[in-house]
């Protein structure tokens, strides 16, 4: 009884988040144009999505901006969590404060920052200035994944590496490294989602001219949205899906104690 | 024996298919300080937290003081428990962690406030009421946890390894304060350890199991020197467990020779186990030996040295303050009444057993 | 090697400087001055106009609604995740991670369809013969939308500030006479304060200065803070203003920050 509850309700909360995931997926398969009525099933918004080059080209600008910056954050974040783990704890702590402020502070006043920062030093916006602003917010999301992995790392297998003849770049490329590997994997991952997912800060970053899928469709609004975006939405969703599905099939592997996510 | 208090009633218990308890059945009582002892994985844990109610048996029933408490949630039992890694409260300090059961029971300020003084003095922490547990060590928080469960003045306090990430000499010293309070409180203690030495100092009745079984119920003395069967010999301290034939009643043949012993009614040409523990391995000159051999190993233990001899095809472990250099010919004694007789195991299962401490 | 590692903190030590204090100090030199340049506490006392203030107050409810609404159904989730013992964190935390690679935008609009006049919400009642509800446009939509779009940040906190909870903690609070309800205030709530403070502060934050799910399930009627100041921005292009107001919203920013300061020191509560 007590069980079956506790399911009842996961299940509720389950359909209360991805009712509308299911929606979106339904209306990329409805042939009438509006969304209020059901026109039959259809595949038209797919074909038609592969000729429409303003969502291609806000879709080629997404998933760039997304790579690059995740890809830059992670990098960045990852030295400096090497750089954190070795400083004085005020430092450190000073650092991590200032890490915390993009993830705690609104994303309304860092998009506002970032525009009024980039308009005072002359910057031209678009497609650099949104790429900049991903990398900020994203370096904190990497630093936050890699830190407790480091914090977990014993000196003494850096030391054992050396002691063993190693020189500290090798010590740290072959034993230091790869137990940091899954807490950047998940910042990386973490970071390209986030940029994906973001509108509020390209919306003050991006300039005219360039548009990522969300400010796209933001302008779309007023217009109504185009159904090609919901066949592009739920091709990318399912596109997810089938990736995790496939890697949590995959053997698992390793402790299972280490860092979430 | 005083008054029976708990007696667990044939109590199995699997998780996952996997059976852990099979059938036991085991008779406390009161004022008694009972130790659960086996290797990691032979069911003791699992018998305390049936005791303690925080796992439920799947068949047979614990009766307290003549009342079957099987389905009794934890809170309504008058039990309480020491856990392993101690389970403070982190965000309570000393003092409050010790009121905790009192408050529950809507004790006065005042005989709360009494309670706590007296634990503290009991575990030799007075003036620690303040204090968070995160900055007490961990023997201090080890003694936090006793006074914490204590003071609901429980009729047995279960203790779960309380000793186990203790350091040595911290251990031994813990180890008196434990028969001290007990012997102050007057209650009982059921005790889980898989430390042999830490049963042998300080239980009244041992409880050696392994796979879910029972092996040996005894005292320390019984258990140390009268193991019923090789696994009880084999994981209470060192011994020698050598294949012999009981050829008859007191006369057993060990590697060829023949031995006087005390035990009777093994029949006769019978095949047996028999324990001889190293320190009752006596070395003499080889003409006066039962059994020829060469010393092959020679360790100096301080107390002790420890040798190993070959001697009829079998490595003999001796604890001798006497010192015989390797390579020395020597004779090996045993007085009768230090040979230990028993049954050779039944089931495959008690033969392999796989000791992993 | 004391100077290398040094150096090491140096490519971020200057992107946060240049990125994150730089911009937040252009902010508090915009709101502090006027067109002129001159000082001015202009820009911050609008916030007292009423418009402003009508927009501040209704922000500040909306946002405390839902951040209560999402406590309120996250801890027994976040309860019922940790006691199942999934050997995955990982997992538990991908569900919730995943809607968002679909994109928030649409995610949000598809409430819309949902809460219609004769969306798919509303042909469930009927069909159930149940009343109708009409909230599209109103502010229940936006707490909503909010509730939808914020969950998640709720409950992984949460989740992983219960899930680390030793369980003999619990059984010791049982073993001393407590009841259920009486472990659950006086041992699982108080232990849990950290994933609290976190999900609060992860919930209230973004929900007291959106933008977007007022303008996408509020119509065009209903204006929040966050909506006057992208005005500001995006149409009336008064920076001055915008900042101005943005530093009002700062200060609700800097107590929760310090609020997770105090009471997260170790991370615990962390999202990830």
């Amino acid at each position: 009884m007590r069980n079956a509850l506790k399911k009842f309700y996961i299940a509720l909360i389950f359909l209360f988040l991805y009712a509308p995931i299911a929606t979106l997926m339904v209306l990329s398969f409805n042939a009438s144009k509006t969304r209020a009525k059901w026109g039959g099933f259809t595949f038209k918004w797919y074909a038609q999505l592969a000729r429409n080059d303003d969502i291609l080209r806000a879709l080629g600008n997404t998933l760039l901006i997304a790579l690059f910056s995740s890809v830059i954050a992670t990098v960045i974040g990852t030295i400096a969590c090497i750089a954190m783990n070795h400083m004085k704890k005020r430092t450190r702590t000073i650092m991590m404060g200032v890490t915390n402020i993009p993830m705690l502070n609104a994303d309304i006043v860092t998009g506002i920052s970032l525009m009024l920062l980039f308009i005072s030093f002359g910057f031209r916006f678009g497609f650099g200035t949104i790429l900049l602003s991903h990398i900020t917010f994203n370096i904190p999301y990497v630093i936050l994944s890699v830190m407790p992995r480091m914090k977990q790392l014993k000196p003494s297998i850096y030391e054992a590496a050396l002691d063993l003849g190693a020189s500290p770049v090798t010590a740290f490329f072959k034993v230091v490294f790869p137990d940091l590997m899954p807490g950047i994997l998940s910042g990386f991952l973490m970071a390209f989602t986030m940029s994906l997912d973001d509108f509020i800060i390209t919306h003050f970053t991006k300039g005219a001219g360039v548009d990522t899928l969300s400010t796209k469709i933001y302008t779309e609004v007023r217009k109504g949205i185009k159904p090609e975006m919901y066949a592009l939405s739920t091709i990318i969703f399912a596109a997810v899906l089938v990736l995790l599905l496939l890697v949590n099939a995959a053997p698992e592997k390793k402790d299972k104690n280490r860092h979430p996510v | 024996m005083s008054k029976e208090l708990i007696h667990l009633n044939s109590i199995s218990k699997s998780f996952d298919g996997q059976m852990v308890l099979d059938e036991l059945n085991l008779t406390i009582h009161e004022n008694e300080f009972v130790t659960l002892l086996g290797p990691s994985g032979c069911g003791k844990t699992t018998t305390l937290r049936i005791l303690g109610g925080f796992a439920t048996p799947d068949t047979g029933s614990v009766i307290f003081d003549g009342q079957d408490i099987t389905k009794l949630p934890p809170n309504l039992r008058p039990l309480n428990t020491v856990f392993q890694k101690y389970a403070l409260f982190t965000h309570m300090n000393i003092a409050e962690n010790i009121a905790f059961g009192l408050k529950i029971k809507k004790k006065s300020r005042e005989y709360i406030a009494d309670k706590i003084r007296y634990a503290l003095k009991l575990v030799n922490l007075e003036g620690y009421e303040n204090r968070m547990p995160d900055s007490l060590s961990g023997g201090q928080q080890q003694r936090i946890a006793i006074a914490r469960a204590i003071v609901n003045e429980p009729r047995v306090l279960l203790l779960d390894e309380p000793l186990g990430a203790l350091d040595l000499k911290l251990r031994q010293e813990m180890q008196y304060e434990l028969i001290r309070m007990k012997n102050e409180l007057g209650i009982t203690f059921v005790y889980v350890t898989h430390d042999q030495e830490e049963a042998l100092t300080m239980s009244d009745t041992i409880v050696v199991m392994n796979q879910g079984y029972i092996q040996q119920i005894g005292s320390p003395e019984s258990i140390y020197n009268e193991p019923e069967n090789a696994f009880v010999a084999d994981f209470i301290g060192d011994s020698n467990i050598i294949s012999a034939t009981m050829i008859e009643d007191k006369l057993v043949s060990i590697l060829g020779a023949r031995f006087a012993c005390v035990d009777t009614g093994f029949g006769h040409n019978k095949p047996v186990d028999v324990v001889i523990r190293p320190e009752d391995v006596e070395l003499v000159s080889p003409a006066e030996g039962t059994l020829q051999g060469v010393v092959s190993h020679l360790i100096f233990k301080g107390v002790h040295y420890e040798m190993e001899v070959n001697a009829g095809g079998f490595e003999w472990l001796v604890h001798s303050t006497a010192l015989h250099p390797v390579g020395e010919n020597v004779g090996i004694r045993v007085d009768p009444y230090n040979i230990q007789i028993m049954n050779k195991p039944e089931s495959e299962d008690e033969e392999a057993v796989a000791i992993d401490i | 090697m004391t100077s290398k590692r040094k150096w090491l903190s140096a490519p971020y030590t200057l992107w946060s400087v240049v990125f994150i204090i730089i911009p937040l100090c252009m902010i508090f030199y915009y709101g502090l001055t006027d067109k002129t340049g001159a000082f001015t506490l202009e820009n911050i006392a609008a916030i007292a106009t009423a418009e402003h203030a009508k927009a501040l107050r209704l922000s500040i409810l909306l946002s405390l609604i839902s951040t209560l609404i999402c406590f309120l159904l996250a801890y027994p989730l976040a309860m019922i995740l940790a006691n199942m013992k999934v050997s995955q964190h990982s997992f538990i935390i991908l569900i919730f991670i995943l809607p968002m690679w679909m994109n928030f935008l649409l995610r949000t609009l598809a409430w819309q369809t949902l809460l219609e006049k004769s969306g798919v919400i509303n042909n469930i009642l009927t069909f159930l013969h149940l009343p109708n509800i009409n909230i599209i446009n109103t502010p229940y939509a936006i707490i909503l939308g909010m509730v939808y779009n914020f969950l998640p940040f709720m409950v992984l906190p949460l989740y992983n500030a219960l899930s680390k909870i030793d369980e003999n903690v619990i059984n010791a609070a049982r073993d001393l006479g407590a009841d259920s309800i009486h472990t659950f205030f006086r041992i699982t709530l108080p232990l849990s304060v950290p994933g609290i403070i976190s999900g609060i502060s992860m919930v209230f934050v973004p929900a007291l200065t959106t933008f977007v799910i007022s303008s996408l399930l509020g119509g065009s009627k209903i204006l929040l803070i966050g909506n006057v100041i992208d005005q500001e921005f995006t149409q009336a292009s008064n920076w001055h203003l915008g900042s101005g107001l943005s530093i009002v919203l700062m200060i609700f920013i800097i107590l929760n920050m310090i609020a997770s300061a105090v009471f997260d020191k170790e991370g615990e509560g962390s999202m990830l």
